[in-house]
């Protein structure tokens, strides 16, 4: 096994040329359980957990995080309290530590905890290969499946960027544990009151990360209706509306982490709630 | 004068600084130069016959040094903890291996990357086979462990009132942070040293001396640093395969699993499906009892027999139960090995008879801890098995000190709201609710078997003229602070504070396993003992008016110093004692017997917050007042509640091994969760001494009451704050929001054997 420490993103991107083949190592939170598995021998890794490329986060009307930021350094630093509330659940202090958000992208799991909140603001996500230099692909273009990113080979995540999206906007992870835990269902909601948009998107209820349109639009009619600048109150059976119309667009399968059954159900009920705490907040 | 640190004080372990420091070695950092790596093959299915193994090409990888199959072994085939023994050391061609997990071959390298690549150039030819996984159907098929029936009074007796009950259990790891671990070092003269992380060193001896075909003497065991045990290491693990690759390659092997395999490599807590019928008057107070516990044993009998025993003896709970009818069984089928666990048979059915003592509370009007009151067993009062209660059985005292302990606050940050992190809940989604139980379980070992503990103690004069004791035994210091009792005892007796603890090792006397909660007793009664004999030949040396010691002083019988004890070591004083527990004997047909020679008793009290709509769970506080007999350092009680009411969080609320077609789906800490720091309740804990007559100092064991009914009390409020069944622990998010509820797969009369199972019509 080579292991390659690159000083740059140049470099790095150059090793990548050369071998496509070769896996990344950041924080290793999730290549290290693989290879602890016994699930992957890489023949070459290329580590990319120093270089200061990838370590940019600049917060703001336009949010840039590069790949390499940390969950810790996301969400102290970070504004977007969907994005924050996401990095929060994330393993423990130690991973939080060490993990970072271009991980989350390149692992691209449902599971992956800061994505349904990506999703839901809607970050565009940044590229780069040797070859073809930098590429931008919407989020919504971003999970071609289970642990398929929409990376060709030798290329790399740079960072994410998206625009601050305002208050009204909450993560909901469900799990059998209360800290530490992979999600057994979890929902982002951004209602970005400024630019009129609302977008709801659902992690681990499916293949990808799944935005749930019709609710985003019930919930836009809805908003229209009373007023964007307004707090939403919505009635009992305008809750219940919204959740079944989330629990539509989940597709979620029985695993060892729970059933279809809860993670439909529970989808449902972390949807009324987060109509209420969106519509409630400024 | 007195002696400082001596039993009663709660001083700090000896061993404390180094583990918390990191400095400690547990087994997994055994090291020798040369040494090799050794690892295991193990069967991919549940159950097939081996029609070859082919190690060729796997012997002639790179730094590959030896490759052993069954064709290989130099002693016994099989191996147990109780005889006769029925588990392979490695399974063999031709032969059946009967669970996922067994050991097939074993491999010594150069590198653990080497082993595991030959390890996977192994070619086994299997031919796979119907497993049988259904323990209904096992016991049916006459494929059947133990099984017991106990029959107290007359069980037909009528009753005012009978409630009838389906629980279940689901399958518990003990999840001992430290894995397998041992290195096996050959000696010059063909015998062999292993260093292992073990809960009891003899009981492995014979084991391993069995499957060398080795003469007593040639091998010796010494405990490595162990990580924790609670059940998962009385069983042999790595022990028998490094000690085969040592003696082939004539260098050092170091084994050690990852965690994926320490799932397969070690036994489980029994999963159990019960059937319970309970009859009372209508002033509560009971008149029958009727169980059926069916536990399954997995592939191997392990200490299923023992296990069996126990859920049957303590089935009926802590009450005074006139009329009892209660079979007990552990079927054999295809799935991993189950055995001991940190309560040991006396969980699960506890969880069953105390789900039956809320439905009677409310089939009758009255109050959860009234009821218990009122049947409550007291001194003297006679087990279903027609053992009397001899020692001190405080039961009524534990459920009134434990309902006074003062309740949680409600939750003020939202980390301690259910779901915690996940941020589902807020305070207003959130009920509370409050659950009681109690439990009770032997201290030690039973059924007429010989219980005792070796300990040697030496007195001496140091270089710097002062008295120190030496303290040798071969009691397995688990985590649980054994050896802060031994030197607390030591210092008691021999009154001096300089007491050094040893290393455990094979070449004093057998000390039994580090379970049942027997060794404070057990070796703890050893040291006290050898002790004396050493404290009695100073003041023989001493001479008239020498009465005791105390402070390093020999002490008149007014208690003034005389002189310093170092002065009459000029002969250092040894002095070996093996102490045996009182005998018990056997369960007779109707399994009547004084089999056991202490009980422990228990109460918990569990307050929960839950979201009943989203199905999620916190436990606020688990309250509990404990039967200690005495407690010889009380903040290792205090950490042995806290430990034990963890792992009944765990079992209550997540902790299960899940099983598809005989293989576990979830063997690892990502999808095996165990409770974190957040998911630990506050606990409120009030110890009850009444001292124990036959116990050393009158103390108890303190283990395994902590997890004994801490998971029926948290099942008990997580139904009251929901009014769901709750039927089946872990509680699921599906049960918790009442999307489903557990029901039987099969019907069984309670007391009768699950052979006349028959199966429920299907649900319309």
């Amino acid at each position: 096994m080579q292991v390659s420490v690159p000083k740059s993103l140049d470099a790095a991107l150059g090793l990548l040329a050369e071998d496509p083949q070769a896996v990344l190592l950041a924080g290793g939170t999730d290549l290290m359980v693989a290879i602890n598995f016994g699930r992957t021998r890489p023949e070459h890794i290329v580590s990319i957990a120093r270089l200061p490329e990838l370590k940019e986060l600049a917060t703001g009307e336009q949010v840039r995080c590069g790949a390499g930021v940390t969950y810790t350094r996301l969400l102290e630093r970070v504004r977007d309290r969907a994005l924050v509330d996401a990095a929060r659940t994330v393993g423990s202090p130690q991973i939080r530590n060490a993990g970072t958000l271009g991980g989350n992208l390149g692992t691209c799991s449902p599971a992956g905890d800061t994505l349904p909140s990506l999703a839901a603001l809607d970050a565009t996500i940044t590229v780069a290969s040797q070859r073809s230099g930098e590429r931008r692909v919407p989020f919504s273009g971003w999970m071609r499946g289970p642990k398929k990113p929409a990376l060709e080979p030798g290329e790399l995540v740079l960072r994410a960027d998206w625009e601050e999206a305002g208050p009204a906007q909450v993560f909901l992870k469900a799990g059998t544990r209360n800290a530490m835990v992979i999600a057994v269902a979890s929902l982002a909601m951004v209602v970005d009151r400024a630019r009129r948009t609302v977008r709801v998107a659902l992690g681990s209820v499916g293949p990808t990360i799944i935005r749930a349109t019709a609710a985003e639009e019930m919930a836009t009619g809805l908003l229209d209706e009373g007023g964007w600048e307004r707090p939403l109150m919505p009635t009992e059976a305008a809750q219940a509306r919204f959740g079944e119309l989330v629990a539509a667009a989940a597709r979620p399968i029985d695993d060892q982490r729970g059933t279809g059954a809860y993670r439909r159900h529970v989808i449902a009920v972390m949807a009324r709630r987060a109509l209420q705490r969106t519509g409630a907040a400024p | 004068m007195r002696t400082r640190g001596g039993v009663g004080e709660s001083i700090p372990r000896p061993d404390g600084p180094d583990k918390v420091s990191g400095r400690f070695s547990f087994g997994s950092d055994l090291t020798a130069p040369g040494m090799l790596f050794g690892k295991t093959l193990r069967s991919p299915h549940a159950h097939a016959l081996i029609r070859s193994i082919d190690v060729e090409k796997a012997a002639g990888m790179p730094g590959v040094k030896a490759v052993l199959t069954a064709a290989d072994l130099p002693g016994e085939r099989l191996y147990s903890l109780h005889q006769p023994p029925d588990q392979p050391v490695l399974a063999a061609s031709g032969e059946e291996v009967r669970y996922a997990g067994e050991p097939v071959a074993i491999v010594a390298a150069e590198h653990p990357e080497q082993a595991r690549a030959a390890v996977q150039a192994i070619a086994v030819d299997y031919e796979v086979l119907e497993p049988l996984l259904d323990p209904v159907e096992a016991i049916r098929r006459g494929s059947v462990l133990r099984e017991l029936t106990i029959r107290s009074g007359e069980p037909d007796t009528p009753a005012d009132v009978v409630v009838d009950g389906y629980y279940e259990v689901g399958q518990q790891d003990q999840a001992p942070l430290g894995p397998e671990a041992g290195l096996a070092i050959p000696t010059p003269h063909g015998g062999i040293d292993l260093w292992v992380a073990t809960q009891a060193l003899h009981v492995d001896l014979e084991q391993v001396e069995a499957c060398l075909g080795m003469r007593a003497g040639a091998v010796r065991l010494h405990l490595g640093g162990v990580g924790g045990a609670f059940g998962a290491r009385e069983d042999l693990s790595i022990q028998v395969h490094a000690c085969l690759l040592a003696l082939r390659t004539g260098r050092p092997v170091k084994m050690w699993y990852g965690r994926e395999e320490s799932f397969t490599g070690h036994v489980h807590r029994h999963p159990a499906w019960m059937w319970y019928s309970t009859g009372a008057g209508r002033d509560g107070r009971l008149v029958f009892v009727k169980a059926t516990i069916l536990l399954d044993g997995g592939a191997y009998a392990s200490s299923s027999g023992a296990v069996v025993a126990n859920a049957a003896c303590f089935g009926a709970g802590p009450y005074r139960v006139p009329n009892a009818l209660v079979w007990s069984g552990a079927a054999r089928t295809n799935t991993v090995p189950n055995g001991a666990m940190r309560g040991f048979g006396a969980v699960q059915s506890c969880f069953a008879y105390e789900g039956q003592m809320d439905l009677l509370a409310a089939r009758l009007g009255l109050d959860p801890i009234e009821i218990r009151l009122k049947n409550a067993i007291r001194p003297g009062d006679r087990l279903i098995t027609g053992q009397a209660v001899t020692g001190a059985a405080p039961m009524a005292k534990l459920i009134d000190l434990c309902r006074e302990l003062p309740e949680p606050p409600t939750p003020a940050h939202p980390l301690a709201l259910p779901g915690g992190a996940g941020n589902v809940a807020s305070a207003a989604e959130v009920v509370r609710g409050t659950g009681f139980a109690v439990g009770f379980k032997n201290i030690a070992y039973s059924e007429g078997s010989d219980d005792y503990a070796t300990a040697r103690v030496r007195l001496q004069r140091g270089a710097d003229g002062e008295a120190f004791a030496q303290v040798k035994t071969a009691a397995a210091e688990v985590g649980q602070g054994l050896v802060t009792v031994c030197l607390q005892v030591a210092r008691t007796e021999l009154g001096v504070e300089a007491v050094e603890i040893e290393r455990a090792d094979t070449t004093v006397g057998n000390a039994g396993s580090s379970s049942a909660s027997r060794q404070t007793w057990m070796t703890g009664g050893a040291v006290r003992e050898a002790a004396r004999l050493v404290a009695a030949e100073v003041l023989k040396r001493a001479g008239p008016p020498a009465q005791a010691l105390a402070a390093g002083h020999v002490l008149d019988e007014e208690g003034a110093p005389l002189a310093p004890i170092a002065l009459f070591l000029d002969e250092p004083i040894e002095r070996e004692f093996e102490h045996h527990h009182r005998p018990t004997s056997g369960l007779d047909p109707a399994g009547q017997g004084d089999a056991h020679v202490s009980f422990m008793f228990v109460a918990h009290r569990a307050t929960v917050d839950v979201d009943p709509e989203a199905g999620l769970a916190r436990v606020a506080q688990v309250a509990t007042a404990q039967d200690v007999g005495r407690a010889i350092n009380p903040l290792q009680v205090h950490g042995q509640i806290e430990g034990g009411i963890a792992q009944g969080v765990g079992l209550a609320t997540m902790e299960e091994i899940k099983l598809k077609d005989g293989l576990i789906r979830n063997a690892s800490f990502t999808d095996y969760i165990i409770p974190t720091s957040l998911d630990m309740p506050e606990v409120a804990a009030v110890l009850v001494e009444e001292p124990e007559p036959d116990a050393p100092y009158g103390a108890k064991g303190v283990g395994e009451p902590p997890l004994i009914s801490s998971p029926a009390a948290i099942a008990a409020a997580l139904r009251a704050a929901t009014g769901r069944r709750l039927n089946r622990v872990p509680v699921s998010p599906d049960e918790l929001a009442g999307l489903t509820e557990c029901r039987p797969g099969w019907l069984v009369r309670p007391g009768r054997s699950p052979a006349e199972a028959v199966q429920p019509a299907p649900q319309g």
